[in-house]
């Protein structure tokens, strides 16, 4: 079981060495003649107003938070999905995983509809 | 044959690790120069031609500009994350494909191989895991660089691929309810014994390939380097091999999307019309023929990835999260009850998984199809940005009265 895991952290160790001498040969190739016009932020040839450090939208947020949410249900059905055809739930077989899933899934759609309705995923 | 093992098994490893890899580097490389030959077809030019025979050195002259191009390192910058995040995008975007069967295993003097790098038991679970930490990739490079564009692009990247994820985490719960099985091997083997889940399943891959575009942050979806708005987005500080990072992290997240709408919906490396690749005995030709047909496949979905970014204009970022939210996420929870029910009432009535099984899973989608995209098109469900300015849908026919009568419009 573990030991199919073996290739895969080969395959990490060969793809971040990789890129770590991608980078590291560019870097040592490259010619570095920096001028003060190059060490600004680029804003389309403007002189930069302003860091860049500042307060952005709330709703970024929101949308992380919310994902989390949705995230984690989907974490939830997808072993339900996987293990549907061989559930006996409530003594129902799969008509019980059915019920059992539509019970969550009603849950989750009060708090989507609220969610919904108080605005949150309202962008313009 | 029993499955390679002990150290031959790590030796297998060892040797396809540096095939997949190079391999994966050569096709996207190549796929940048296809990219803008396709342009170039569909907006009646030529596209570049210079480089070699029919311009087909320009990927090679374009990495070794990339890799001698002067290295930016903006002192506004935080330094450390600036580094690393374009490898935070990179490693994952490589990684990703790993676990992809691309032909028939291959019978060897050890033993039989697969063609997976890694054939894990957590199976398509690794691929919504591992791909999600790209963000992190694309984030942190839009914050480190210091600029607002890049914030910006940072913020929507980060925005839009979570958003996404749930209705492509979602599409792939009803492919695991007809497959019984997370491992894309035994995906591709289900397939075999019924037909593609693109026919019973057919509004999954609708979803799915939706979610995928706007994963990889292809067009329409493009928002997070939108240049028209935000110059190159996430990546505007960035120059040379850093640059190219992302460039190889778009286009691999591309490859492996692109090789999964092939394994999940269009049969894996299945040839079509004939039961002679899905059993063993395995052979070389075997492997050799389903590799081509898995290849077909995938480079099929990659040519779509083109035509659509020169076909389809870019969404408004407020429409593209009113379609992630509030019209797939709804649909996808809502097709994982239907397809639960219509297993359920299939299995009740004892009909065997198999090809009759699938296409009256079909039969079922088309009903839905025709009721869902003809309540789109009317826009009962989902008004466009044109529906408040022009008012609600009229036909064609009684708008042209009304213009002819001079009726108030």
């Amino acid at each position: 079981m573990l030991q199919s895991y073996v290739p895969l952290a080969l395959l990490i160790a060969f793809v971040v060495l990789n890129a770590a001498i991608m980078v590291a040969v560019s870097h040592l190739l490259s010619a570095s003649r920096p001028t003060p016009v190059k060490e600004r932020p680029y804003e389309s040839g403007m002189p930069p107003l302003g860091s860049a450090r500042e307060r952005f939208d709330v709703k970024f947020y929101l949308v992380a938070v919310l994902f989390i949410v949705f995230d984690i249900e989907v974490v939830f059905m997808l072993p339900w999905g996987v293990a549907f055809r061989q559930l006996d739930l409530l003594g129902l077989g799969m008509l019980g995983g059915l019920i059992e899933m539509g019970v969550f899934v009603v849950i989750l759609a009060v708090g989507y509809v609220y969610v919904w309705k108080r605005g949150a995923l309202q962008w313009s | 044959m029993t499955p390679i093992s002990g150290a031959a098994f790590a030796w297998a490893a060892v040797v396809k690790i540096p095939l997949v890899f190079a391999g994966l580097l050569v096709l996207i490389a190549f796929w940048t120069l296809v990219e803008r030959r396709v342009a170039g077809f569909i907006q009646n030019r030529l596209g570049p031609n210079r480089v070699g025979p029919a311009g087909l050195l320009q990927p090679v002259a374009d990495g070794l500009k990339n890799m001698f191009k002067e290295e930016t390192l903006p002192p506004f910058a935080d330094r450390f994350l600036f580094l690393l995040a374009p490898l935070m995008a990179f490693v994952p975007a490589l990684i990703t494909f790993a676990i992809v069967p691309v032909a028939a295993p291959l019978p060897t003097r050890w033993g039989l191989v697969g063609t997976a790098i890694a054939d894990l038991p957590v199976g398509f679970l690794y691929i919504l895991a591992i791909s999600s930490l790209g963000v992190y990739g694309f984030t942190l490079a839009g914050w480190a660089s210091n600029n607002k564009y890049s914030l910006l692009g940072g913020l929507r990247a980060s925005a839009q691929m979570i958003s996404y994820e749930v209705s492509m985490g979602l599409s792939a719960v009803a492919v695991l309810v007809l497959a019984g099985s997370i491992t894309l091997g035994e995906i591709v083997q289900r397939q075999q014994q019924s037909t593609w889940f693109v026919i019973p399943l057919f509004f999954a891959f609708c979803l799915f390939l939706v979610a995928a575009f706007a994963e990889t942050n292809r067009l329409p979806f493009d928002l997070p380097e939108a240049e028209a708005e935000l110059i190159a987005g996430y990546h505007t500080e960035y120059s040379a091999m850093k640059f190219s990072m992302f460039y190889l992290a778009e286009y691999s997240n591309m490859v492996t999307a692109s090789a999964l709408m092939a394994s999940l919906f269009f049969g894996g490396w299945d040839i079509p019309f004939t039961a002679w690749d899905d059993s063993a005995p395995w052979s070389f030709a075997k492997t050799a023929a389903t590799f081509v047909s898995f290849w077909t496949k995938t480079l099929a979905f990659m040519f779509a990835y083109i035509w659509v970014r020169w076909t389809l204009p870019r969404f408004r970022f407020d429409q593209l999260m009113d379609l992630g939210w509030k019209v797939m996420l709804p649909i996808a929870l809502a097709y994982v009850m239907v397809i639960g029910v219509a297993v359920w009432a299939l299995e009740a009535l004892g009909l065997p998984f198999g090809t009759r099984y699938a296409l009256a899973l079909g039969a079922l989608n088309l009903v839905a199809a025709v009721a869902l995209f003809w309540g789109l098109d009317r826009r009962r469900l989902i008004g466009g940005a044109g529906a408040r300015a022009r008012g609600p849908w009229r036909a064609p026919a009684a708008a042209a009265a009304a213009a002819r009568t001079g009726g108030a419009d």
